[in-house]
């Protein structure tokens, strides 16, 4: 073989492996997903049919989390007693679904005041630290959990600026500053449903939408119902 | 056509016909057939289908395009064709052809046929917006404005998704579009954020959702039907969920239905920005 026929072989050789290298990384960036986190049983926590999801949303997910963002913006999800970092939820098909949402972060406002009232609940309520409202100052808002496809649409208020002992970083416990929501909703046919934050609430990025607002597994995930 | 010198014809070669009249009748003769057929049979099914006066405008465009576009590509296969049978290279040896030097009349043809065509669609095109906007965004003064009575309906582009408001009903806003049929409709599209594209398909509608801009856009719904909404601008990391289905209703089920929002949603009213063609969206508290 001569020595040009060499480099050229060499070269060739060497696009196919940066080649495969690239596919398997784009491969491997889209195919991959926070865990799914599935729902438990209201039966076996409040003796009543439907399944629970429990929240929490925090304003800095914290290094042990998220080593390479520990100051972004993020929900949190309750497995089995433990606080997971993942924003893909497993709900079952046409049933109730009841949502706890533990909130500390402070309120950032909505860019679209609308999205401020409650949409898509069975009551077409949400109770707010123990009181049913059907909606929220849009200023107050800190974040929100929206399903677009289900019509879902539940405001998040903030925790006030002047509230003691703020949580830090994730996983936050109810004995720091937060305010708790709750709301049911029915979900329907099967199907994997987006969901998002409406509020502009990635801290030092343009209009407050990029980072924690544009990659899965902070601000938005997937609903799977299953 | 040039003729190389010292280029000798092969002893006792048939005569050669004439091409250009041969291939020029094949042409004609196939266009005759094929285009009528075209116009008649896919014209119909042509998208986005006739959900809006401004959708069967863009049915009858198409169908003109494809009526036009049908005897240029018959000229194309039927030349390849004409061309493969014909002058192919004969078995037993390589024949050099004649060189050809250029053909003034052919260039000259060419030239003013697709000329006369890129003109004519051109001025085609230019009527057809200066109707109705053709369901375009026509941006914040249309020089096209159909007469009568219009429904202003105010389209809200924010990641990811689009609301809709009614400056008629109070300015109440919505997550659907809901549009009573036969009534000129004039939309207003703009955006809280990023650069959106309002694209309803079935009523033949597109428009850029920019922010701190008023975009109009008429249509004229004419059937009662679910209408896809898309977003056609690349907008995030969600913009392939950003979609909704809109609903053409009759007016009788319209007013039922506005009624319904206003009534549903009047506890917020209070926190909505006064009705204006686009917002300067407040706070920006994180993002700054």
């Amino acid at each position: 073989m001569s020595v040009l026929a060499k480099k050229l072989l060499g070269i060739a050789v060497g696009v196919v492996i940066v080649g495969v290298l690239i596919g398997l990384y784009i491969a491997t960036w889209a195919t991959s997903f926070p865990q799914s986190v599935a729902a438990i049983s209201t039966r076996k926590v409040a003796g009543f049919s439907g399944t629970q999801l429990t929240l929490q949303t925090v304003a800095s997910i914290g290094p042990k989390y998220s080593p390479s963002h520990p100051d972004w913006v993020s929900y949190l999800v309750l497995d089995h007693g433990k606080w997971v970092h993942s924003t893909v939820f497993s709900v079952p098909a046409n049933s109730l679904v009841h949502v706890t949402v533990y909130q500390f972060d402070g309120d950032s406002g909505l860019r679209n005041p609308f999205l401020s009232q409650v949409q898509g609940t069975t009551t077409g309520t949400v109770t707010i630290d123990g009181k049913p409202t059907r909606g929220i100052d849009p200023e107050e808002a800190s974040h929100t959990f929206a399903v677009p496809q289900l019509g879902l649409f539940i405001p998040l208020p903030g925790v006030p600026e002047e509230a003691k002992n703020q949580c830090e970083f994730a996983p936050c416990t109810t004995s720091e500053a937060h305010r708790t929501i709750t709301f049911a909703f029915r979900t329907g046919k099967k199907g994997r449903y987006r969901w998002q934050c409406f509020v502009p609430c990635a801290a030092g990025w343009i209009f407050g939408q990029g980072g924690p607002m544009q990659t899965l597994g902070y601000m938005d995930g997937f609903l799977n119902v299953v | 056509m040039a003729v190389e010198p010292g280029h000798v014809e092969p002893a006792h070669a048939p005569p050669e016909p004439n091409h250009a009249r041969r291939f020029g009748a094949i042409w004609i003769v196939a266009s005759l057939i094929a285009t009528p057929l075209v116009v008649l049979l896919v014209g119909p099914i042509m998208p986005p289908g006739n959900g809006s006066e401004q959708a069967s405008g863009h049915v009858t465009d198409n169908t003109v395009l494809i009526g036009m576009a049908t005897p240029v590509l018959l000229l194309v296969l039927i030349y390849l064709i004409y061309s493969t049978i014909y002058f192919r290279q004969p078995k037993g040896g390589a024949l050099e052809g004649p060189a050809i030097r250029g053909n003034a009349r052919i260039q000259t043809t060419w030239i003013v046929i697709t000329s006369l065509l890129v003109l004519s669609l051109a001025a085609y095109g230019t009527v057809r917006l200066l109707e109705d906007g053709a369901g375009s965004g026509a941006g914040p003064n249309p020089v096209a404005v159909p007469s009568g009575a219009k429904l202003p309906v105010q389209v809200i582009a924010q990641e990811w998704a689009f609301t809709y408001r009614y400056p008629t009903y109070g300015g109440v806003e919505t997550t659907h579009l809901v549009l009573p049929v036969n009534q000129m409709v004039e939309l207003h599209v703009t955006s809280l954020d990023v650069i959106h594209s309002f694209w309803a398909y079935q009523l033949g509608v597109k428009a850029d959702a920019n922010p701190n801009t008023d975009n109009i856009v008429f249509v004229r719904p004419t059937k009662r039907e679910s209408v896809q909404i898309r977003c056609a601008e690349l907008c995030g990391l969600w913009h392939g969920y950003m979609f909704d289905t809109g609903h053409i209703v009759s007016p009788a089920a319209f007013g039922v239905w506005i009624a319904e929002q206003q009534k549903r949603f009047a506890s917020g009213a209070k926190y909505l920005p006064k009705y204006a063609t686009k917002y300067i969206p407040e706070p920006l508290r994180r993002g700054e």
